[in-house]
C-alpha cells in the first residue's frame, strides 16, 4: 500500500464525521433551548429508541432472503426470554444450518 | 443504598463490564466495515480513520456502499446525516440523565453516543442509578477502542473474509438491533409504535428509497407517540426484563 490517504477520501471522512457529530449534539442543543418539557414531547422522546431501531430491523426482515427471515424469527423468540448474546447465537446457528440445507 | 453511591473506579469498571457483550456483538461489524471499505476502494488507514472519527457503524457502511457506487460526495454526506438523524433524538432524550456532566465531558460523551451507549445509559438511568461520567466513559471506551482496532483488522483481512453471507455475518446486525428494540418493550404504546415504524419504514424503502426510510419510519413512530393520548401509567421505574 503506497498511499495511506487520498485527499478526496479524507474530505469525505471529515465531512461524515462532522455531520455525525452534529446529529449527536443536536438534540442536546434543542432541549437546552426549551425551558420546560411538554408532555407530548416527552412521549415522543420516550418512543424514539423503539421507533428508530425498528426502522433498522423491519426493512432488513422484508428485504432478507427466507433464511434471514427464519433466523430473525428464531432470534425474536429467543430474545423474548433471553438477552442479546443468546439471540445472536440462535440467529447465527439457524442461518448457518439453513444455508447448509438450502444450498 | 451504597449500591447507588459506589466508588468512582468501580463505576468505570461497571460501565466497562456492561459493554463487553456489546463489543462482542458489534466487533464483527467493525471487521465487516473494514473489509467492505477496502473492497470499495478505501485504504486500510482510511477505513481506520473513518471508524475513529465517525464511529457510527451503520452510517459508515452506508457511506462506503455509496462511495463504492461513485455517488457524489454531498449525497454520501446527506445519506450519512439521514442514517444518523436518530442521534438528534438520542441526545435530546439523554440530556436529563447526563446534564450534570461538565461541558467538556458532555462534548466527549456526545461523540461516543452510539445505539448501545444510548440504550444502556437510558436503562441505567431508569433503574434508579445516577449515570456518572466514569460509568459512561467506561462503557464507551470498551466499545470505541476495539471498534477502531477491529476496523483496521477487517481492512487487512478483507480478502480472506470474502462474502460475509458465507460466514453468516449478514444476519447479526438486524438481530442485534432487534435485541435493542425488545429492551424497550415495557414502555407505553410499544407495540403500536413498533408496528407503525416498521410498516412505514418498509413502505418508505420501496417508495422513497434508502436511506430515507430510516428517518421517515422513525418520525412516523415518534409522531404517533406524540399524538396518542398521554397515559397515566408510569413509563419509568419498571423492572428490566
Amino acid at each position: 500500500m503506497n498511499t495511506l490517504f487520498t485527499p478526496y477520501m479524507v474530505v469525505l471522512i471529515v465531512a461524515a464525521a462532522v455531520a455525525t457529530y452534529l446529529t449527536r449534539v443536536g438534540g442536546y442543543v434543542l432541549v437546552k433551548r426549551l425551558k420546560t418539557m411538554p408532555p407530548r414531547l416527552e412521549a415522543a422522546l420516550n418512543a424514539v429508541p423503539a421507533a428508530v431501531l425498528t426502522t433498522l430491523v423491519a426493512p432488513a426482515f422484508f428485504a432478507g432472503s427466507i433464511d434471514i427471515k427464519i433466523a430473525m424469527v428464531a432470534a425474536l423468540l429467543v430474545g423474548l426470554r433471553f438477552s442479546a448474546i443468546p439471540m445472536l447465537i440462535a440467529g447465527w446457528v439457524v442461518v448457518m444450518v439453513l444455508r447448509q440445507i438450502l444450498v | 443504598m451504597s449500591r447507588r453511591d459506589p466508588a468512582p473506579r468501580s463505576e468505570f469498571a461497571e460501565g466497562a463490564f456492561k459493554a463487553v457483550p456489546v463489543i462482542i456483538s458489534a466487533g464483527p461489524f467493525a471487521i465487516l466495515f473494514g473489509a467492505v471499505a477496502v473492497a470499495n476502494g478505501q485504504t486500510v488507514a482510511e477505513a481506520t480513520l473513518m471508524s475513529a472519527v465517525v464511529y457510527a457503524g451503520a452510517s459508515q457502511l452506508v457511506g462506503i456502499e455509496l462511495f463504492g457506487q461513485h455517488v457524489p460526495l454531498w449525497i454520501v454526506v446527506l445519506s450519512i446525516l439521514a442514517v444518523n438523524f436518530r442521534h438528534i433524538l438520542y441526545s435530546a432524550a439523554l440530556t436529563p440523565l447526563i446534564d450534570h456532566f461538565t461541558l467538556p465531558q458532555k462534548l466527549l460523551s456526545f461523540f461516543l453516543l452510539t445505539d448501545p451507549q444510548f440504550a444502556e445509559t437510558l436503562a441505567r438511568g431508569e433503574t434508579g442509578h445516577t449515570v456518572t461520567y466514569r460509568w459512561y466513559l467506561g462503557f464507551g471506551a470498551v466499545i470505541y477502542f476495539p471498534w477502531v482496532v477491529m476496523s483496521a483488522i477487517g481492512g487487512l483481512l478483507g480478502k480472506i473474509i470474502g462474502d460475509p453471507a458465507v460466514w453468516g455475518i449478514d444476519v447479526l446486525l438486524p438481530i442485534y438491533f432487534m435485541g435493542l428494540v425488545l429492551g424497550f418493550r415495557r414502555r407505553s404504546n410499544f407495540l403500536l409504535i413498533v408496528v407503525v415504524s416498521g410498516v412505514v419504514s418498509v413502505l418508505a424503502q420501496h417508495l422513497v428509497g434508502a436511506p430515507w426510510h430510516i428517518s421517515i419510519g422513525a418520525i412516523a413512530g415518534v409522531a404517533l407517540a406524540a399524538l396518542l393520548p398521554p397515559k397515566t401509567e408510569a413509563t419509568t421505574g419498571e423492572q428490566a426484563p
